[in-house]
């Protein structure tokens, strides 16, 4: 008896103080793409939002891209860097595909996360209607990419421009409050 | 019995208390921080009732293009565009349709291509020629050779629509924006902005919606 006691308690305390948001936090994806590259989660914008608003002790560089984006491709070199130098110290790089969804993109992903050796997280943003979500993302994005959102509790930063290393991790450094 | 059992009663609910409190107060936080960081509307580039510049641009039939060469028109529909971005491709038919619809009515459509063709070679003068002969434009074509014309209207992207109406010898600018809500599919969009702008601009009405925001391709600047 004493020992289902015991038991009662120590699963009410796991059950009580797990951290439930933590998985609940990173929302579910309305479908599932099936890459070369492995799966990516397609959301619209509603179920994304959440991602752009995390509240925890991570900060979140995110990236809003597409393959066909020259500029994009052209920084995301810099973003492949930053998740490297940055790894264990609570940064997570999150790179938002806006391809254009037709029956290859989920080819034309896979095939370019392999080639580009991206290891970043990629998602795949779905959500034709840009005008009902563009500001929410930012007051002051106009819809151009590349774009990227640096954020964390403290601080958000949003810029519709594209980057090189060295100006990427300074941003980030001044979101994260270790600039000099 | 009872008594532990009683025990046991409170610490479950005081674990449960001493733990569910937590969310609330990250909702709290996460409120807070959404409102402190929003930042003031960007103020650059033309809004509705703002006086639109001309403009003297190369045209893909050899010739010079500006608005004022426009005769018995009542506005023109301005598009900023291109060639290689495939959001600009997935707007051309409905472009071409645009200006089969209101061209009569006195809305025509002017195209400008914003991008400087050495960062972007398949916007250069001669592809605009090559995709508006393949395409079958029914419209001009005009490339803003020195970049000094898109900056002014505020273009940052193509496509990038500005519905403009002629007040007596003025253009003043009624709307900027996305051509509609859906640039995937055409059936599938049902707020079609531009249309909607320039019908209620024939009926002599207030046009409903003067601004919206589209995803499309940032304009490739010399020397970027």
């Amino acid at each position: 008896m004493r020992f289902l006691y015991y038991g009662i308690i120590f699963i009410s305390l796991i059950q009580a103080c797990q951290p439930k948001n933590v998985q609940s936090e990173w929302p579910q994806p309305l479908e599932v793409l099936k890459t070369s590259a492995g799966p990516i989660a397609v959301y619209d914008y509603e179920h994304i939002e959440p991602l752009f608003q995390r509240n925890n002790d991570t900060t979140y560089v995110i990236n809003f891209w597409a393959t066909w984006c020259k500029p994009c491709v052209e920084e995301l070199p810099a973003f492949q860097q930053l998740d490297k130098e940055y790894k264990g110290r609570k940064v997570k790089v999150l790179l938002v595909s806006l391809d254009m969804k037709d029956d290859k993109v989920a080819e034309r992903l896979g095939k370019f996360i392999q080639k580009k050796d991206l290891k970043s997280t990629v998602v795949f943003l779905d959500d034709p209607d840009a005008n009902s979500w563009i500001t929410k993302v930012d007051p002051n994005w106009s819809g151009a990419i590349p774009a990227t959102l640096i954020y964390n509790v403290e601080k958000r930063r949003f810029f519709e421009k594209s980057f090189d290393y060295e100006t990427l991790s300074k941003e980030l450094e001044e979101v994260m409050g270790l600039e000099q | 019995m009872k008594r532990s059992l009683f025990i046991l009663m409170t610490i479950v609910g005081v674990l449960f208390y001493s733990c569910a409190s937590k969310p609330s107060d990250r909702e709290e936080e996460k409120k807070e921080v959404l409102t402190a960081e929003v930042k003031p509307q960007q103020s650059e580039g033309y809004r509705e009732g703002d006086a639109a510049m001309d403009f003297t641009l190369p045209n893909i039939d050899g010739q010079e293009y500006s608005l004022e060469s426009l005769e018995d028109n009542k506005g023109v529909i301005l598009i900023f565009t291109c060639n290689h971005c495939p959001y600009a491709k997935a707007y051309e038919e409905r472009i071409i349709a645009l200006d089969k619809m209101y061209k009569e009515k006195g809305y025509p459509v002017v195209a400008i291509n914003p991008n400087d063709p050495e960062v972007q070679p398949e916007d250069s003068f001669e592809k605009m020629k090559e995709r508006a002969a393949e395409k079958g434009f029914t419209f001009p074509y005009l490339l803003d050779e020195k970049q000094e014309v898109y900056p002014v209207y505020g273009a940052t992207k193509t496509p990038h629509v500005f519905v403009l109406e002629k007040v007596e010898e003025e253009y003043v600018v009624r709307y900027v924006g996305a051509i509609d809500n859906n640039y995937s599919s055409a059936e599938q969009a049902d707020k079609h902005y531009v249309q909607d702008a320039v019908d209620a601009l024939l009926a002599g009405e207030e046009v409903p919606m003067t601004f919206t925001k589209a995803i499309g391709c940032s304009i490739k600047v010399k020397g970027k």
